[in-house]
Parts: structure tokens; sequence; C-alpha cells
């Protein structure tokens, strides 16, 4: 448990009739690299938001280092046209159950023996505060209808760092600049001591802490340069060195290969396995290129039609029959 | 690295350059306010586009540099400009100011000073009570949103009930006013220099990286509603002090002058300055201010020539004609206004002037090259 650093429990999001990302669970743990694949339209890139705080999830907890960071449950409007699974988990009507004792029982049932089914069905009821005790340590707010859900500068200073899909650098800013940024929501200063350069000495610190990461990066020699005038690959390192000035614990890349040929994939795979070794990272990654996410993942998740059809390491995933449908389509005649 | 600390210096001494060029600035107001006729048109237009360029500068801070577009100006400037008249008009003047409503109900002046911080901080105020619903919108909504708050503001500020405070529709005057066009100088330039400070400091960096890309700067983990209300509270409390001096310099304030139109000539010299530059805002309103209340008065008088001929179209509100098909000229083909979002300093202008030397060297050089080639 205590080396789980990320861990959604079936997490749904559900856009009018939409369920783009349908009872989600997973677990990053610390030091990992974790991937999260699947086919376009899968939900990945919304799972993410759902983590960084964009999107509130419609159902599901999300816990960050063993904390509870997110938590909600279809209210409103939604309650009525809520299409996912576990609608009542995250709420006060909860009642833990377990699966296997409760099909133990009904297979008795059907077998006709009465008395064992009794007896464990006494055995199941004993158990319930157990099961309830149970779940409050996974979830300390369980039987509530208790809401937790931070705004992403919130979930950004708890230690999860992110970078986008399609860039988002500050555009009409240097390279030293985007970087610096980061900086700012760690800084002891308020808008007064700040204006009147009365924090000089926090912002010194953050000014050397930017330059000894850029030169960490190889970027410092491109410190006065405008961030979009940078080529492309450059442009997602420097993303990547702007969410590592965040101090974060956890990573989260959303397609860091993306638009990038062969050779440049191939710089960033070594790239990404050695930010992680010297930031004591954990990262969890979205990834379309297949060769590097077999490489340098240690286990994946495969989403299709915001459902998780497969986890596992990188063998267990390539050689799985769902996975290979999903990507590949399945044709008639097997269907048949 | 150590290219860098020489910039560094280099950029410092520059910056001590421009402070002398400003201080310079000021001395040859004092040196003029002595030889010239002190109702000469050239010091109103040096107070009224000292005031503006505060005003703009404050708005810019806003528009500019966090990218919200609000157009609340107005309201702000009104809520300063009538604190601070409220405060400091002498206990004597109030039976005759307040004739309506017996005298009004407060009965004590402030000094000055302090009269114009609190218009600031009255502003500020209600920027921040504002805020609450209103920078929860975004863009065109935004606008929309605060255009009507500077309405609903202006409407009960000439409420009768409250007419003992704010003396209703009735002009509010006989409070103190500044003589010389040096005090409104130094108070613009004394707020500007303060949001220049803070545009550059760490504060500064987070607004204008919401202004760029809100979800990155989210991201980044900058609270956007607590930046967002900051800057809204700072633009507000400059334009609450931009209106305390507007008060002083048109001796009397009425609700009824604070209109939106106030605020499209403020965001017109923002636009004209050039939105995300604070010397190009300051240039600006005094250029505009020029032009309209001095450089293009002529156009407002008609004109008989020598020989009996009349000049046609010169008369009353031709200005205003000739002044719209200027700023239209300014919107469709400078759309990045004066100074684009670049600061005029004489480290760019030196930097700027060198760069065309080596350009101008090259050209030459390739001329020549061109010229040996053709005549071989």
């Amino acid at each position: 448990m205590s080396d789980t650093i990320l861990r959604m429990d079936n997490v749904t999001m559900q856009f009018g009739g939409v369920v783009a990302v349908n009872d989600l669970s997973l677990q990053v743990n610390r030091g990992e690299i974790v991937a999260l694949i699947g086919p376009n339209g899968a939900g990945k890139t919304t799972a993410f938001n759902c983590i960084t705080g964009v999107y509130e999830p419609t159902n599901g907890m999300i816990s960050f280092n063993g904390q509870p960071m997110l938590r909600n449950h279809p209210a409103g409007k939604m309650k009525k046209f809520y299409a996912g699974a576990h609608a009542d988990k995250f709420t006060k009507a909860y009642v833990p159950q377990d699966e296997e004792a409760l099909a133990a029982i009904a297979a008795a049932r059907e077998a006709g023996d009465e008395l064992t089914a009794a007896n464990l069905q006494a055995a199941y009821d004993d158990a319930a505060e157990q099961r309830k005790e149970q779940a409050l340590l996974l979830d300390p707010h369980a039987f509530s209808d208790k809401v937790i859900a931070p705004t992403p500068d919130k979930i950004t200073k708890l230690g999860i760092a992110r970078t986008f899909q399609n860039i988002r650098l500050f555009k009409s800013q240097t390279v030293f600049d985007n970087v610096l940024i980061a900086k700012h929501m760690r800084a002891k200063q308020n808008i007064f001591t700040a204006t009147f350069r009365l924090s000089y000495k926090e912002e010194k610190r953050m000014r050397e802490e930017t330059e000894a990461l850029l030169e960490e990066q190889n970027l410092i020699h491109l410190r006065n340069e405008l961030a979009t005038s940078l080529p492309y690959g450059l442009q997602r390192r420097l993303e990547i060195a702007r969410a590592l000035a965040t101090d974060p614990q956890l990573l989260l890349l959303d397609e860091p290969a993306a638009g990038m040929n062969p050779q440049e994939t191939l710089e960033l795979t070594e790239f990404i396995g050695q930010i992680r070794k010297k930031y004591n990272l954990s990262i969890f990654m979205i990834e379309h290129h297949m060769d590097l996410v077999m490489e340098i993942s240690d286990r994946i998740y495969v989403l299709d039609f915001g459902r998780l059809i497969a986890s596992g390491t990188p063998d267990v995933v390539q050689n799985d029959q769902r996975v290979i449908d999903a990507y590949l389509g399945v044709s008639d005649d097997v269907e048949d | 690295m150590e290219q860098n600390m020489l910039r560094k210096k280099r950029s410092l001494k520059y910056t001590y350059i421009d402070c002398a060029i400003i201080i310079g600035l000021f001395v040859l107001l004092a040196v003029l306010e002595n030889i010239m006729m002190p109702t000469h048109i050239f010091f109103t237009v040096v107070k009224k586009g000292a005031i503006y360029a505060l005003l703009a500068v404050s708005m810019n801070l806003l528009n500019g540099f966090t990218g919200l577009f609000s157009l609340g100006q107005a309201g702000f400037m009104l809520i300063g400009a009538y604190t601070y008249a409220i405060f400091t008009i002498p206990l004597e003047m109030r039976e005759s100011v307040y004739m309506y409503y017996d005298g009004g109900i407060i009965n004590f002046t402030l000094p000055v000073v302090v009269a114009v911080i609190l218009a600031g901080i009255m502003a500020a105020a209600f920027a921040f009570l504002i805020g609450w619903p209103v920078l929860r919108l975004k863009s065109d909504y935004l606008a929309i949103a605060t255009l009507g708050f500077a309405e609903i503001i202006r409407a009960i500020f000439q409420w009768d009930k409250l007419g003992v405070i704010t003396n209703g529709a009735n002009l509010l005057r006989r409070y103190p006013k500044f003589t010389s066009a040096l005090v409104p100088c130094a108070v613009a330039a004394l707020c500007i220099a303060i949001i220049l400070l803070l545009i550059n400091s760490s504060y500064g960096r987070a607004f204008k990286a919401i202004r760029d890309d809100e979800i990155a700067a989210e991201a980044m983990g900058i609270n956007l509603f607590r930046h967002k209300q900051m800057s809204f509270m700072t633009s507000s409390f400059f334009a609450g002090i931009g209106g305390a001096l507007l008060a002083m310099f048109q001796t009397t304030v009425q609700a009824n002058a604070f209109k939106s139109a106030m605020t499209y000539e403020i965001l017109l010299i923002v636009v004209i300055g050039g939105i995300g530059s604070v010397s190009g805002s300051v240039l600006a309103s005094f250029l505009y201010i020029a032009a309209s209340e001095w450089w293009l008065r002529f156009l407002d008088s008609p004109m008989v020539l020598d020989n009996g001929f009349q000049v046609p179209l010169l008369r009353v509100g031709f200005r205003k004609v000739v002044f719209s098909v200027v700023i239209m000229i300014i919107v469709l083909f400078y759309s990045r206004g004066l100074m684009g979002d670049k600061e005029l300093r004489t480290e760019n202008v030196v930097n700027g002037f060198r760069k065309s030397k080596k350009k101008l060297r090259e050209w030459i050089s390739d001329r020549r090259k061109k010229n040996r080639e053709v005549a071989e």
C-alpha cells in the first residue's frame, strides 16, 4: 500500500449521455513507469484530465500517496442519467459487499444445499462490520457524501505535474521565463513583498534553481529565445522541464512522442528513463508509439471505449487477444 | 554565464539612463511652468495626459498583461473620484455643496493624501466584491458583465436616497485641487512605477502566464481565480487613484460624466499604445489627449480665409469625424499599436539602432559586391 503513489478507484467520467471513462481502476507504484494506451477516443486524455482536476469525475475516487485527492458521486441531474457502475459507492448509501462470498452463497442455493447456504449467509452477515472497517481503511471518507474536488493548481501543488498532448507553452515568453513561472507556486512571498522586492532572496533562489534545471536539461543556451521559436522536439523537452520545475513526485506525460521521428523517439525513451532516475519520479504516460511504450514501461493499462480491457507487463499486454482486437478490429467471421 | 552577468550589468546601466531621462522631463516641466503662461493649453494636455496615462496603464495591467477583457474602468474611476471629493470638501463648504441635503451627513474631512489612497482602496474593495461573480466569466462575457457593473455603480451614485453622502445627481465641488502640472505627473509616475515593478515580479509573470494559456498556467500551480482577483483589484486601485486625480483636474464631479464612453476612450489609448506595453500606453495617452484637446481643435471652428473663402466642412463636431477616421486607420493598419508589446527603453532603442546600423552596413556591402560583379 505504502508504495502506491497514484490510485484510481472506479473512476467514471460522463459527459451528458457519453461515458468517456467507465469504471476505471488502476494504480501507479512509486518509481514505476506506467503507460496508458488505447485506440483513438478511448478516453485516455479524459482520464488524465480527471487526475489533474481539469474535469471533475462523475463518480469515483483518486488517491495520491494514500490520501484521497479527488472524490465524487453522481449528484443532481446526473443522478438520473448516470450510466456507469457503482453509483452509490462514494455516498452514504454504500454497503460494502464481498462478491466471492455472495457467489458462494448463490452456488449453494443453486445446489439445493439450504443448510450450507444459511451458514454461509450467517457468516457473511457477521462479517459486515469487518467489511465496513476494511472499506474505511481504503477510503477514510467511505459512507459519507463527501465530495473532494480541488482545482488543478492544488493538485500540482501536491506533486503531480503534467505535459499536454498539444504543446501548451507560454508563447510570448522566453525559455527561461517559461520554467521560472513553475517556481511561482512554491515561493514564500505575497504580492506586496514581490512588488516592492522585499522577497528578493526568494526571487534569486527561484532564478538560480531555474538556471540549474535548464543547465541539467541542456537548454541553458536557449534561455533568452522565445519558447515558440524552438523546434518541435525542443518544445517538448521544454514542456517536460517546465513540469519538472514544479518539483513533482508523479509526472503525467500526454503523448510525449507525438509528431516525433524514430530517432527523436529513441532519444526521448532514453531521456524519460534518465529523468525518472535523476528526480526520483514515478511516470504515468499516454503514448501511441508502441516501441517506446514496450521498451520503457513497467506496466501497461489498455483502455477501449472508456473501459479497461487489459493490464500487465508489456509482454502480457502484447499477447492479449482483446488488445489485439481493439487495435486491429475484429473480423466478422470470428464474431459469427 | 559570464556573458549573462555582463548583459545584466549593461541592462542596469540603461535603467539608470531611463530614470535620468524621466527626471529630466520633470525638471523641464518645472522650468516650463515658470516661463510659460500657466493657462496655456499645453499644461492642460500634460495634466490630463498624465492622468489618462495612469488610467490606461492600470487598464493595460488587466487587459494586456492578465488577458482579462474588462470594461469597468469608468465605474472604478467614479468610485475613486467620489471618495476623494466626499472626504475632502472642507466643512465650511459642505452647507453650500450639499444644499439639497442639509449639508450631508459626513462631518469630517481627511487630508488630501489619505483621501487619494482611500479612493484607491474603495475602488479595490468594490473590485473585490464584483470580482466574485464576474471573474468566473471569460472574454466577451466578462467585458459585458464589467460594463454592466460600471453602469450600476453610476446609477447607484446618482440615487436620491444616497444624496446625503453622494449629493445625488448634483455636482460635488469646492474640494482641494492641484494647480501645478507636476502633481498629477508625479502621482501618475509613482503609480506607474509600482505597476511596472509588479509586472516584472513573480506575480507579473503569473499574470502573463494566465494571459498566454490559462490551462497551462493552472497546471503550473497558479490559482487562476486568486491571481485574476489580485490583478483586478490592483488595476481598480490605480483606476480609483486616477479617478481622484481626474476629480481634481475637472474641479467638479458628477456621476453622469463617468459613462462607458470614458472607458472606451481609455481602451482606445491602450489599443493605440499597444496591448501589453506600459510605455506605449503612456505615449498614446499624451498623444491622444494632445490631439483631441489641442492639435485638432481648429477643426471645430469655422474658418474664413482672407479672400472671403469659407473652408468647407470645418464646423463644430468635425473634429470628432477626423478623429474617428484617424483611429480607424490606426486600428486597420497598425493593429498592434505604436509599441506592440515592446517597451520604449533606451536599451531597446540603442540595441535597435545597433541592429539597423549592422543591417545597413550589410546592405551596403551587398550592393557593392553586386555592383562589382556587374562591372566585371
